[in-house]
């Protein structure tokens, strides 16, 4: 118990923290700016999630925003079909909006299993396969995925999904991309981590001394589909609309970029990427409003193109910030 | 079938397409034993070694593990018995630390939950701080506890080739295949490797089958060498009637050398 009381404190702390800087945030901040700072949230955990696949276990899944639409649907549809089920159940007076906010969290977090569940079952045929192969599979699956959502009358079809309460906030979001910081950093240096990482390594090795790498990349993969499914369910409820248009293949692409970007196996290069990438076009804008033609594309591609030739490896490598600050460091690395 | 007979291989045969790479391959490990596998280059060695280990499925034949079959088992489950290899080519984590290197093979200690994992439980710090000490342990068998931080990849050829054998050791194997261990070490690193092969099997209670060329390294420490070429074995014995014998001096060295002799 002392160790777990020891190492989840201060997490803990930092998330009743974020529910009190909420009101601060949205009273403080102009509307544009949070939305894009929610944005920049949510791309985080997809970024980080999507770290696990291609960056710490070496396979390479393009099919990220197929994960994530599964995750915004099912939550969405939850939520628009029972509005208030806990409501209903207790009959609560005045803790009703509280209720919702749990509602809210239980929805998400159903969104997120069904979302794993699909990455399972799209997984455990697949990673048999190797690199390029599962490209195509998992890119096959997003657009799979889409075309149901497109003609599936019950959640909109074309029209997309509208109405949805708009309960995620800053919050919310904050919370969940802490989260998912937390559980892949912790992930990545236990036992499962560096199974992991030897998959990514050298699957016959990692065979050798015992590893079911099959095994180990599913988890791996259940896990990152799981936080996508996180990251839609909170789009939806962020966005209160749900298109199937959202969730193309250019979507996953953006993922993949900033995975890439940030450094494939680096934590902290996948904040910084997911940051960059959604910033980069809005900071862009006033140029375009300035010439009246719309460089932010062109500038935006040119910036991924010079960095991936003058550093392939990422913005950060394989290094994270810890790596830093070891100065300040007093532990071990494998007790985070 | 004895009862001290830990590995009984059973005429395994492997065959690419037409060719018969390993024909009919015997032999019986009795535990404790330290046995040699030689031969010349494109012998059939390695895929016997692959064979025994999961890697490949012989064409025919078996191979029983304390009386029970490992075919069709894959290599993960094997290792999972109790029988790790080293690579010829090594096949190290490369980018991990040599401390995670072994780490990862030891994951069997470390058998914590995703939960325990997420919430850093005791369990989990008790386990790794555990496994971490068994692992810096073993690395002191081999003179590398100071090089724990290191890059795998950055090793001298020589500490890479031990660290593979550590990290075959970490899997806390009964019968342990090394392929070329000496293979690109210099001549004092082979004399003190070969001390360590010998001082291991007793230590852990080991069961070795080793693949090698250098005839010195071999001769001084197995007490029995299976000679295999294309695929067959031509002999087999102590290592002073290998040595003079003359099918071993033909495969090696070619029959018009024994003509020059006689």
């Amino acid at each position: 118990m002392k160790q777990l009381i020891k190492a989840n404190l201060i997490p803990v702390g930092i998330i009743i923290l974020f529910g009190i800087l909420t009101p601060v945030f949205e009273s403080a901040l102009d509307a544009y700016v949070q939305t894009i700072f929610i944005y920049c949230l949510i791309n985080v955990v997809l970024s980080v999630s999507l770290n696990l696949v291609n960056g710490f276990t070496g396979q390479f899944s393009i099919g990220h925003a197929g994960f994530m639409a599964v995750g915004a649907y099912a939550s969405a549809y939850v939520t628009m079909t029972y509005p208030s089920y806990l409501g209903g159940v207790m009959g609560a007076g005045g803790a009703e909006g509280i209720l919702l906010q749990i509602q809210f969290f239980i929805n998400v977090l159903l969104g997120g299993f069904v979302a794993a569940f699909a990455g399972w079952a799209v997984g455990l045929p697949s990673l048999k396969l190797k690199g390029d192969y599962l490209a195509i599979v998992t890119l096959g699956f997003g657009e799979i995925i889409r075309v149901i959502l497109l003609n599936t009358e019950a959640v909109g079809g074309a029209r997309g999904m509208y109405g949805i309460p708009k309960i995620a906030n800053f919050f919310w979001v904050s919370s969940w991309a802490f989260i998912c910081i937390l559980v892949v950093w912790r992930l990545v240096r236990s036992t499962h981590g560096r199974g992991f990482l030897s998959v990514r390594e050298d699957e016959i090795a990692a065979e050798s001394v015992g590893i079911n790498t099959t095994q180990f990349k599913t988890k791996a993969f259940v896990i990152s589909s799981f936080f996508a499914g996180i990251a839609g369910g909170l789009f939806a409820h962020y966005l209160a609309y749900l298109n199937p248009s959202s969730f193309t293949f250019m979507k996953s692409f953006d993922v993949v970029v900033m995975v890439v970007l940030g450094g494939m196996g680096s934590i902290t290069g996948s904040v910084i990427s997911a940051v960059i990438i959604t910033v980069l076009p809005e900071a862009l804008r006033p140029l375009q409003e300035l010439t009246q033609i719309d460089f932010r594309m062109v500038i935006y591609s040119l910036a991924l193109v010079v960095l991936m030739l003058t550093r392939p490896q990422g913005l950060m490598g394989t290094k994270e910030i810890s790596d830093y600050l070891k100065f300040f460091k007093k532990r071990g690395s494998s007790n985070v | 079938m004895s009862e001290k007979c830990l590995l009984d291989v059973q005429d395994i045969t492997m065959k690419f397409g037409g060719l018969c790479a390993v024909n009919k391959f015997k032999l019986q490990l009795k535990k404790g034993e330290l046995v040699g596998l030689i031969g010349p280059n494109g012998a059939g060695k390695t895929t016997v070694f692959n064979m025994l280990t999961g890697v490949y499925r012989p064409t025919s034949g078996d191979i029983l593990f304390q009386n029970e079959s490992l075919l069709g088992l894959k290599p993960f489950d094997i290792n999972s018995l109790g029988l790790a290899r080293t690579f010829q080519n090594i096949r190290l984590f490369k980018s991990l630390s040599v401390l995670d290197n072994v780490l990862v093979a030891s994951h069997r200690k470390t058998a914590y939950g995703l939960m325990d994992s997420i919430l850093v439980t005791d369990t989990r710090c008790e386990l790794e701080d555990k496994a971490r000490a068994d692992a810096i342990e073993l690395l002191k068998i081999f003179n590398m506890e100071n090089l724990i931080d290191e890059q795998a990849g950055s090793l001298s050829y020589g500490k890479q080739r031990c660290l593979e054998i550590v990290r075959a050791l970490a899997t806390k194997p009964q019968i342990l295949f090394l392929d070329e261990p000496a293979a690109g070490m210099n001549s004092t690193e082979k004399v003190t490797l070969m001390k360590i092969i010998d001082s291991i099997r007793d230590k852990f209670d080991l069961t070795i089958l080793l693949i090698e060329h250098d005839m010195k390294l071999v001769m001084g420490i197995c007490e029995r060498i299976v000679v295999l070429d294309h695929g067959v074995i031509i002999s087999q014995g102590a290592p002073q009637d290998i040595q003079n014998d003359p099918k071993v001096i033909e495969a090696y060295l070619g029959a018009s050398v024994l003509e020059a002799h006689s």
